[in-house]
């Protein structure tokens, strides 16, 4: 390991409203949750942070539960816990596939959804999943709480509207109706960031939404408007280049990445117009 | 912190941002596991917590208060071990505490591909894991066959 710990400190809320009154008083600290993003980081020595807010504690953050006809995740939520929910499996089943492909075992018992959306990687697996879904997040200081729109979350590359004194305590899911598709297109199965990564909702009003096409999650509205107005699924493809903004990286390159995007768009509209409607 | 280590009650004084690894290779004396990649991908360093598997390199030594920690060196897994050993699923062996520690988590008779899951976060470099699988394979079933199984984690 490249980091030196014992200079690090550690605080252990037993409490939400402990941690945020720490975050309020005696601030800044980094939250940390299953650590699978931060003790990467720490391991490769590149953590400039020094003080630390362990949230693993926290078990109300661990809540599943329908609050009226919204689906709460808490902010800790694994994985694990995401494919094993039978209220996720019936209402966000694009989450559950999007859940499956994440890292190894040991990753999905540890990494969660509140690590992942805060991370804030265009490469998150969830974070197109909950664009699509008009998901919100809810963020919790000592003084107020605030439902942030997800698409509206992040200011730029792995940068959040989120200020240094909330927390994230849990993201809602609002009732959807139409089939829900979830792709992820990497290196292999397991352990391997997204190359690119789609979720999408079929029905009169088709959403889409992918990852690792921009620095941050794109929501594609042009492409929604050609499919939803029935100007056919080229017009789509194009309307979808025209919000991309992809690039080269260690992962894969800008072209072969807007190829796949629109293959990607193009599958989901096989399927969804061979399907028959919801409301048919 | 307090936590079960192997069944057994401990209290171990260590700062609390240090890697579980370290912890249990250094001040528990416990280094039957390992440390491959340091970055949460090889599986080498596979601990169960409560039950789960989870990379003992990325887990903050603090989060384990009051949890229950099992290690290969008490695993009971006298029936994946020797299959390992029949089968040659270990060679280097430095994978193999991993994935004995994340194939305790299958049931009777795992299909090939509830194998490959499981063992999905585990990488090994030198026995293609076809031995392995034939090993994890036997054990699980040989365990079936064994009412008083020696898989028990407790
Ligand atoms: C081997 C490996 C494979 C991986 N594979 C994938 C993959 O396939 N897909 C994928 O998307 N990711 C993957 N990841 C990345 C990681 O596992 C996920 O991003 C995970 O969801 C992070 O959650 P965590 O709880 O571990 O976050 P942590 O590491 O604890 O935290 C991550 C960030 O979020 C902040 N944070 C955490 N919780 C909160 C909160 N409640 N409020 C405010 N801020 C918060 C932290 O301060 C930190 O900045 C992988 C990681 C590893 C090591
Ligand atoms: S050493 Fe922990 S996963 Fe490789
Ligand atoms: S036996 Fe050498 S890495 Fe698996």
């Amino acid at each position: 390991m490249r980091s030196v710990v014992s200079t690090l400190e550690l605080r252990r809320p037993r409490s939400i409203r402990e941690a945020l009154t720490m975050l309020r008083d005696d601030g800044p600290f980094v939250p940390l949750a299953g650590a699978t993003d931060l003790y990467v980081a720490l391991n490769f020595g590149t953590l400039t942070a020094t003080r630390f807010l362990d949230l693993w504690p926290l078990e109300p953050l661990r809540r599943v539960e329908m609050r009226g006809d919204v689906l709460s995740l808490g902010a800790l939520v694994t994985y694990t816990s995401l494919t094993r929910s039978r209220l996720v499996t019936q209402r966000l089943p694009m989450l559950v596939d999007a859940a499956r492909l994440v890292g190894g075992v040991q990753i999905q018992n540890r990494g969660t959804i509140g690590g992942n959306i805060a991370n804030g990687s265009p490469a998150g697996d969830t974070l197109p999943v909950f664009a699509a879904a008009d998901a919100v997040v809810v963020a919790r200081s000592a003084s107020t709480e605030r439902r942030i729109p997800f698409v509206e979350l992040y200011s730029g590359y792995r940068t959040t509207v989120l200020r240094p004194d909330e927390l994230i305590v849990a993201v809602e899911v609002p009732a959807l109706h139409g089939g829900q598709w979830f792709r992820k297109v990497g290196t292999r199965a397991a352990q391997a960031i997204s190359k690119i990564v789609i979720a999408a909702i079929d029905g009169d009003a088709p959403r889409v939404a992918l990852g690792s096409v921009g620095p941050v999650v794109v929501r594609a509205r042009r492409a929604e408007q050609a499919l939803a107005a029935g100007q056919g699924i080229d017009a789509a493809v194009a309307a979808l280049q025209t919000e991309i903004s992809p690039i080269d990286d260690v992962r894969s390159t800008a072209e072969y990445r807007r190829v796949v995007a629109g293959n990607l768009l193009r599958e989901f509209w096989t399927r969804a117009t061979g399907r028959p409607r919801p409301d048919a | 912190m307090q936590f079960t280590l192997n069944g057994r009650e401990v209290d171990v004084a260590a700062h609390p941002m240090r890697r579980l690894l370290d912890v249990l290779r250094e001040d528990c004396e416990l280094t039957g596991t390992k440390e491959g990649c340091g970055e949460g991908e090889c599986g080498a360093c596979t601990v169960l917590i409560d039950g789960q598997a989870v990379v003992s390199c990325l887990v903050p030594f603090a989060q384990v208060d009051g949890r229950d920690v099992r290690t290969i060196e008490g695993a009971d897994a006298q029936a994946l071990q020797r299959a390992f050993m029949d089968h040659v699923g270990a060679q280097c062996g430095i994978c193999t505490p991993g994935m004995i520690m994340a194939a305790m988590s299958l049931g009777p008779d795992p299909t090939r591909k509830q194998m490959q899951e499981a063992l999905a976060g585990n990488l090994c470099r030198c026995t293609g894991y076809e031995a392995i699988y034939r090993a994890i394979g036997e054990a699980k079933r040989a365990n079936r066959r064994t009412p008083l199984g020696v898989e028990s984690i407790g």
